[in-house]
C-alpha cells in the first residue's frame, strides 16, 4: 500500500484538468448568452461526444465488437439499461468464443 | 438510478484490474477514481501509462477526454435553476458522462432537484471508487476481463445512453457525422483527438442543416 510521488503527482494533474472541464461549462454560461442556434448546437454535443466515444470500438475493433454494439442499440429500443448492458457483454464474448478474436 | 449504479459496478471492477496489471497500488487505484472519477480517462490513462508516470502526457490527455464535460456541465448549468450556486458546482465535481445523460433526461420530464441529482450521483461515486479498489484487489483472481465480454461493459453503457438522444433523421445525420470523423481521427491521428474530431463534426452537421431548412423557409 504504497504511492509513488511520480504517480500521486500524475494522479493531481488529471484531477485538475478534470475539475477544470467540470466547472468551466458553467462559468461560460454566466457569461456568454445562449441564443437559439448556441442552444441547437449545445443540444448535438452529447449524442455526437457519445458516438465519438464508441465509433472506433463499435466499427473499426472487429466484427465482434461491431455485433455486439448492434445488438445493444437494437435491445436498448426495448430493453432497460441494464439488460442491454448485459445483452451486449454476452453477445460480445460468444462472438468472440465463435470467431475467434 | 440503480441500473446505472449496477453498471458502473463491472466496469470499476475493470478499471481496477487493469489498474493492478499496469503496477498500481491498491492505494494509488482507489486515489485515482476518488479524485479523477472520469472513467473515460482513467481508462485511457492506463493506456498510455509508463514508468516513471509522466505527469504532464496524464494531465493533458485527461483534458483532452474530459474536454467534452465543457459542453455538457454548459448544457446541464442552464437546467439547475433550482440548485444554490455553490451546490451547483458541487454537483460538477461528480458530473460524470452517465451522471449528466440521465440528468438530462430528467430535466427533459420534470424540474432538476439537487436531492435527486444528489440522490444518483453520490452512491454512483461511492460504487465507482469501491469498485476499482475491489478490483485492483481482486485482479489477480479476475483473469482476463475479455475472456468474460466484461471490458465491453463501458462500450455498451455508452450505446444505450446515445439511443435515448435519438429524435429522427436529424439525429442520424449528427451521428453519421460524428462516427466518420471519428472513426477517420482515430486511424489518422495518436491519442485522443477522435473524441473533439466526433464532437466538432456532430456540431457542424447540426448547424448545416439547420442553416439549410433556413434558407429553404
Amino acid at each position: 500500500m504504497t504511492v509513488d510521488p511520480n504517480v500521486f503527482l500524475a494522479i493531481l494533474a488529471m484531477a485538475a484538468a478534470t475539475v477544470l472541464t467540470r466547472i468551466s461549462g458553467l462559468l461560460l454560461i454566466r457569461f456568454v448568452t445562449i441564443g437559439p442556434q448556441q442552444r441547437k448546437a449545445l443540444e448535438a454535443i452529447p449524442p455526437a461526444v457519445l458516438m465519438a466515444v464508441i465509433a472506433p470500438t463499435a466499427l473499426v475493433t472487429g466484427p465482434a465488437e461491431t455485433l455486439a454494439a448492434f445488438a445493444t442499440a437494437l435491445a436498448a429500443t426495448r430493453l432497460p439499461l441494464l439488460a442491454s448492458v448485459a445483452t451486449g457483454v454476452i453477445v460480445v464474448a460468444v462472438a468472440r468464443a465463435l470467431i475467434g478474436a | 438510478m440503480a441500473p446505472l449504479i449496477v453498471a458502473v459496478m463491472p466496469i470499476g471492477l475493470v478499471f481496477g484490474a487493469v489498474a493492478a496489471s499496469k503496477g498500481l497500488s491498491s492505494l494509488e487505484v482507489t486515489l485515482m477514481s476518488a479524485l479523477v472519477f472520469a472513467g473515460g480517462s482513467q481508462f485511457v490513462a492506463m493506456d498510455i501509462w509508463s514508468h516513471p508516470a509522466s505527469w504532464g502526457a496524464l494531465g493533458f490527455s485527461a483534458l483532452l477526454v474530459n474536454i467534452r464535460h465543457v459542453l455538457m456541465s454548459a448544457s446541464i448549468g442552464t437546467k439547475m435553476p433550482a440548485f444554490s450556486g455553490p451546490t451547483k458546482y458541487a454537483a460538477m465535481l461528480l458530473l460524470a458522462d452517465e451522471i449528466w445523460a440521465m440528468a438530462e433526461t430528467r430535466a427533459a420530464q420534470a424540474r432538476l432537484s439537487a436531492a435527486w441529482y444528489a440522490g444518483l450521483a453520490v452512491p454512483f461515486y461511492f460504487v465507482w471508487v469501491l469498485a476499482s479498489l475491489a478490483g485492483s484487489v481482486a485482479g489477480a483472481f479476475l483473469g482476463d476481463p475479455k475472456a468474460i465480454g466484461l471490458d465491453f461493459a463501458f462500450p455498451a453503457v455508452f450505446v444505450v445512453l446515445l439511443m435515448g438522444f435519438w429524435k429522427g433523421r436529424e439525429t442520424g445525420a449528427v451521428l453519421a457525422a460524428s462516427a466518420a470523423a471519428a472513426v477517420l481521427s482515430h486511424q489518422l491521428l495518436p491519442g485522443v483527438w477522435y473524441i473533439a474530431a466526433g464532437a466538432a463534426a456532430g456540431v457542424i452537421a447540426t448547424l448545416v442543416i439547420d442553416q439549410r431548412r433556413e434558407a429553404c423557409a
